[in-house]
């Protein structure tokens, strides 16, 4: 999809190349990551794709042709652009902005509103907005017509330059979490650039970490990069936690579940003992028709079938698309050193310290 | 001579009535005069800013130059360059007076739509280019739209200098509300009312002017007032 061959880039008056021999190859539908710390290229290198910034030398193909050979402003018009400043057009409203590529592709009028309209519902904005200015809209807003405007002329590929870096972090959580179901929907191919490694391990598919002057150390699935650093820089530049790092990678259904100390609140008194006697703890969750409905002490047992009695809610609740990092906190949190996961109150069983050990230490 | 200062009233408003055709008709060409030299110096002053802002190293030569003509009395622009063109046939007088006026309209023109051009954001200009725009395109749809608001405040002041100019062309047998103020100063009885038609109106017209495109800016850049 976008291979780039050897690319070079060299300012005027620098001696050292800004990206020095890159090769990457990005294929279709993926999601990959650029990232590193300042002057390793990463945004050069995004910008080489679409001849924002020429390369010295080398070569950038994209479906196979090079991007030299045509115009690069119809070449521009192929590949959705999302910078970190936005840069919307502030003498444009929300609607005419989102409009821009579709307009100079000179689609028809009506073609162009029903796109506009599609887009708006697309990343989570009210229609109502759609004649308002740029100036009027919140940081997170505008960066969502940032990206409602880069997707307009359903572009195959996607460049994205920090779209984040500029708003705050509960709203750079949603924003990233939206782009994730974007990427799922849309199948598009998606080059991102970051500083942040954990946002460029939680987002990409595959992740480029560059070093200093443009070379790139590292070219791999996340959970690769964690588990198997290419280079000591890479090490480093991940940081600590690595383990967590990865377990936030992992969804809690790569792990085989325990039943747990379960039982019907059909059963008998005397068959919760059992079965926690069998699990060696003080308690045990009930199960109504395979809904968990929550826990109780051995010593809440008093006679009363079980369904009269008071069960007490467990804290967390996980879902198999949960983290390994989110099930870690879940029992390290929990009294009974458990997380319970369930799918839509469905009871699928529990996830234990130990378990969660054994998947990272693989 | 103070008996006829006393005939006639300091304001004799029977001789507005009686020439308010030539008024109005002095009025229209003041207008056109003013119009041409500004529509004249917007171009040039567009093509100057741009040639300054994509070539840097001549705005420096361009500043200095309109900054100098600036100061040039207006008499004594249309004392040089009345030689070379000539005064004789409309044509000529009007080439002289409107040389003269245009060169006046640079400074503040090239100046405003330098600062406005320059006032751009660099982040929109490069979205602008990496959604796909022609260098042409950037600029006619985003970099002039935006500096629209400085550019009229430009064009307000040229406008405004301008038409207080024009009073001046008519020293060289051109027409305009000047035609009354030398009119009035040339009798041998200097007659207050025609220089004081002519002054008001000129003021008048200046100020109407102003106005007028205060609200067409506002009218043309609805945006920058959304802008809090």
């Amino acid at each position: 999809m976008i291979r780039l061959e050897g690319v070079t880039k060299t300012f005027p008056g620098m001696i050292r190349p800004a990206v020095d021999h890159l090769d990457l190859s990005v294929s279709e539908g993926e999601l990959v990551t650029l990232v590193g710390p300042s002057g390793c290229g990463k945004t050069t290198t995004l910008k080489m794709i679409n001849r924002i910034i020429e390369p010295t030398s080398g070569r950038i193909l994209i479906h196979g042709e090079d991007a030299m050979s045509m115009q690069a402003y119809q070449l521009r018009r192929r590949i959705g652009y999302v910078i970190q400043q936005i840069g919307l057009f502030p003498h444009r409203t929300v609607a005419e902005n989102i409009a821009t590529v579709p307009e100079l592709l000179e689609w028809e009028r009506d073609r162009i509103d029903v796109r506009v309209t599609e887009l708006v519902d697309l990343v989570g904005l009210e229609q109502s907005m759609l004649d308002r200015y740029p100036s009027e809209l919140s940081g997170g807003q505008q960066q969502r017509v940032g990206v409602a405007r880069a997707l307009a002329a359903d572009p195959p590929i996607m460049l994205m330059d920090e779209p984040f870096g500029a708003v705050d972090p509960i709203v750079r959580g949603r924003l990233q979490e939206e782009l994730l179901a974007l990427h799922r929907r849309l199948g598009k191919t998606i080059v991102f650039v970051t500083h942040d490694i954990d946002e460029a391990l939680y987002l990409g598919t595959k992740v480029a970490i560059l070093n200093i002057g443009g070379i790139l150390e590292q070219f791999d699935t996340p959970a690769e990069i964690l588990s198997d650093p290419a280079s000591e820089f890479v090490a480093n530049f991940l940081g600590g936690e690595r383990g967590l790092k990865r377990l936030a990678l992992l969804p809690v259904s790569e792990v085989e579940l325990s039943e747990g100390p379960v039982v019907d609140i059909g059963a008998s008194a005397e068959d919760a003992r059992e079965v926690m006697r069998r699990h060696g703890v003080d308690w045990v969750g009930l199960l109504d028709g395979g809904r968990i409905k929550g826990w109780v002490y051995e010593s809440d047992l008093d006679g009363r079938p079980l369904e009269e009695l008071e069960a007490k809610d467990f804290l967390v609740s996980l879902t198999p698309d949960s983290s390994l990092r989110q099930a870690l906190d879940a029992v390290v949190t929990s009294h009974a050193r458990v997380g319970v996961i369930a799918d839509e109150g469905r009871y699928l069983g529990m996830i234990d310290l130990e378990s969660i050990a054994e998947r990272i230490t693989e | 001579m103070t008996v006829v200062a006393q005939e006639r009233p300091f304001f004799d408003w029977s001789w507005v009535v009686r020439n308010v055709d030539q008024i109005w008709e002095q009025t229209l060409e003041h207008l056109s005069l003013t119009g041409f030299a500004l529509g004249v110096g917007l171009v040039i002053s567009i093509l100057l800013a741009v040639l300054a802002l994509t070539r840097p190293r001549t705005y420096e030569p361009i500043a200095s130059v309109s900054g100098l003509l600036y100061t040039i009395p207006s008499l004594a622009v249309f004392a040089l360059v009345a030689p070379i063109v000539g005064i004789g046939t409309f044509a000529e007088k009007f080439v002289t007076a409107e040389v003269a006026l245009v060169s006046y309209t640079l400074l503040i023109l090239v100046r405003n739509i330098v600062t406005g051009l320059r006032g751009v954001p660099a982040e929109t200009k490069e979205a602008a280019v990496g959604m796909g725009y022609t260098p042409g395109q950037v600029l006619r749809q985003i970099e002039m739209p935006l500096a629209l608001p400085v550019i009229v405040a430009g064009v307000r002041i040229a406008t405004v200098t301008v038409v207080g100019l024009v009073t001046v062309t008519s020293l060289l047998g051109l027409g305009g509300l000047g035609f009354f103020i030398l009119n009035g100063l040339r009798k041998s009885i200097i007659f207050p009312t025609e220089i004081i038609v002519g002054v008001l109106l000129s003021v008048l017209l200046a100020a109407l002017l102003d106005v007028g495109l205060l609200w067409l800016g506002r009218r043309l850049a609805p945006w920058a007032k959304a802008r809090t």
